[in-house]
């Protein structure tokens, strides 16, 4: 039987991988932006697996507002992608080093 | 959608219609050619918004079954945002205007930012919670990266953009955990749940949630993206991420701390006010080494946020009000400062080295006189308003039992005081070097000298700020 430990588990899993995804990735923005769909994925899986166990449904309105932000989300995060590769050529991670920080 | 309901949410749905209509007779009419008159409707949408918000004197009311939250403390912020955003439109004008960056966008982008930022402190719900402050946030990713042909500024954006997505990411977790562990999402709810002890998974979500606003007041250890983002922006924009998000996620900070959160005070005030420690130290110390005073001034806001945490920290109504006053003053400073950096220029261009400050008095000395006072005040020197606002955060401090915190405090703001007064020192004693220009007229300049006259004509009574903050504070505080 799966039980709602296991979503959870499933969820924390997916939520560590986007946050070790963000700062370990040396490589491309790309893929931080894919890190960050994962994180909010994470949240969905969570919030559908409490509504669902605890029979109430504002868990999957949440989870409704949380798919529709996350795709306005994506598509700012490319838009301003697009616009960082017109100005140097390049979206390497290793690459974003103009100002120190 | 009840009459009641909307009437409660006029403001907001007044300037949602505002900026959508805004947008459409900007693309069918003259597009860029209208910028200016759309920046000054917007300022003064602005305006007439918080004019109606203000006119509201009935106490707490909610709408959409306490989805969102119309009570004093709310009206407080939403008036000092409303205010904020409208002085920092009018100033940039000149400013966007020379570096050819006046597109119709930047105040409708900005009129959106501010619709989030008023949900965001009107939240009663972690759904109106996440709804405003992604709306915020995604507005001024945008802003971040106006300069499309800078790579600074497209930098900028990106860097904003990943550290602020990450740190939703952390908010809406924890609001999940949240959420299952206390059975609903409602403020009201989580707080009748907490009220006996909260359930451990309740205090993981809480930790997530304070993780999160932390990287939205860009408080230690959450800090990394501000002197990034403040350096690569564009300065109009800077001045505004420096005033209004900060005071809009303040305000949630202590609305979720306190309405979801206030029975179990002692969980959060000792993390608070660690973070608050932190940040207060590091901004005065990393200050210290910058040459750019568009950096420098976003480790003074590092350190300013950890002196409005303090009054978080405390917990009590004073603490609130405490941190209240504190935003209120830290905004006038800050919205004189960046209209001051705005007229830094040689030869028409634009300069953000501290060292270009040398012998400032001789070009201009009613500024140079308005930015000894707005810096003596960020540095807490006694006669100006801001010692004022660090008096009301420290004694909060001391009257909830927190003495060690409100010790540290003064030790900060004294390391603090040294990068103020450098740039005071370069004005006024500095050697000669090539002078910047003597920009005359201008809302920038008007804004300059106005603050610094505030600063001084200000420790009469505060403007009164103090009561309205006290009536707001009592508001959330139960």
């Amino acid at each position: 039987m799966v039980g709602l430990e296991h979503y959870l588990a499933v969820a924390g899993a997916l939520f560590v991988i986007g946050i070790f995804g963000l700062f370990l990735n040396r490589k491309n923005v790309i893929i931080i932006l894919m890190s960050v769909e994962l994180i909010l994925l994470s949240v969905n899986i969570n919030l559908v697996a409490f509504s669902s166990f605890s029979g109430d449904l504002v868990g999957q309105i949440f989870t409704m507002l949380v798919l529709t932000v996350a795709a306005a989300e994506a598509a700012i995060g490319l838009a301003i992608l697009v616009g960082f590769f017109r100005n140097r050529g390049t979206i390497d991670v290793e690459d974003i080093n103009v100002m120190k920080g | 959608m009840t009459s009641a309901d909307f009437s409660i949410v006029l403001p907001e749905f007044l300037l949602a219609v505002y900026a959508l209509a805004a947008l459409l007779f900007a693309v069918y009419t003259g597009k860029d050619k209208t910028a200016g008159l759309i920046t000054w409707l917007t300022a003064g949408a602005f305006v007439v918004v918080a004019a109606i918000i203000a006119s509201r004197v009935a106490g707490a009311q909610t709408a959409f079954n306490g989805m969102f939250v119309d009570d004093a403390f709310a009206r407080f912020a939403k008036i000092g945002i409303l205010l904020a955003g409208a002085t920092v439109l009018v100033m940039s004008q000149d400013y966007m205007k020379k570096l050819d960056l006046l597109k119709f966008e930047f105040p409708i982008i900005v009129a959106l930012s501010t619709i989030g930022m008023m949900v965001m402190v009107s939240a009663g719900d972690l759904m109106a919670l996440y709804m405003g402050l992604e709306l915020m946030s995604l507005a001024l990713y945008v802003l971040a990266s106006f300069r499309r042909d800078s790579v600074r500024s497209s930098e900028a954006g990106l860097k904003y953009f990943v550290l602020g997505s990450l740190s939703s990411g952390l908010l809406l977790y924890g609001a999940s955990l949240t959420y299952g562990f206390a059975g609903t999402t409602n403020f009201a709810g989580i707080l009748a749940v907490v009220k006996d002890g909260a359930p451990l998974g309740v205090l993981f979500g809480l930790v997530f949630m304070i993780t999160g606003m932390a990287f939205k007041v860009s408080a230690v250890p959450f800090h990394m993206w501000t002197p990034d983002v403040y350096e690569g922006a564009p300065t109009p924009v800077t001045a505004f991420f420096a005033t209004a998000p900060k005071l809009a996620a303040m305000a949630l900070f202590a609305r979720v701390l306190h309405d979801a959160f206030g029975g179990i005070s002692s969980d959060w005030s000792q993390v608070v006010a660690l973070i608050a420690v932190a940040s207060m130290f590091l901004g005065a110390l990393a200050g210290i080494g910058q040459t750019n005073i568009k950096r420098l001034m976003a480790y003074s806001s590092i350190s300013h946020m950890g002196f409005a945490l303090i009054g978080v920290a405390s917990g009590t109504v004073g603490g609130v009000q405490a941190a209240l006053i504190y935003m209120a003053i830290y905004i006038v400073m800050n919205i004189g400062t960046f209209a001051f950096i705005m007229t830094m220029q040689r030869d028409g261009q634009p300069v953000t080295k501290i060292k270009a400050l040398n012998g400032y008095w001789k070009v201009s000395p009613p500024k140079a006189l308005a930015v000894l006072f707005l810096m003596f005040s960020m540095a807490g020197v006694p006669p100006m308003v801001g010692f004022f606002g660090k008096l009301a955060v420290l004694q909060a401090a001391v009257a909830a039992d927190m003495t060690w915190l409100a010790t540290a405090g003064v030790v900060a703001s004294v390391i603090g005081a040294f990068y103020y007064l450098r740039v005071v020192y370069y004005i006024f004693f500095g050697s000669d070097v090539e002078p910047l220009d003597k920009t005359k007229g201008g809302v920038a300049n008007f804004v300059v000298l106005i603050a610094g006259v505030v600063m001084l004509v200000g420790i009469v009574n505060l403007f009164g700020i103090d009561t309205y903050a006290m009536t707001a504070a009592e508001a959330l505080v139960r």
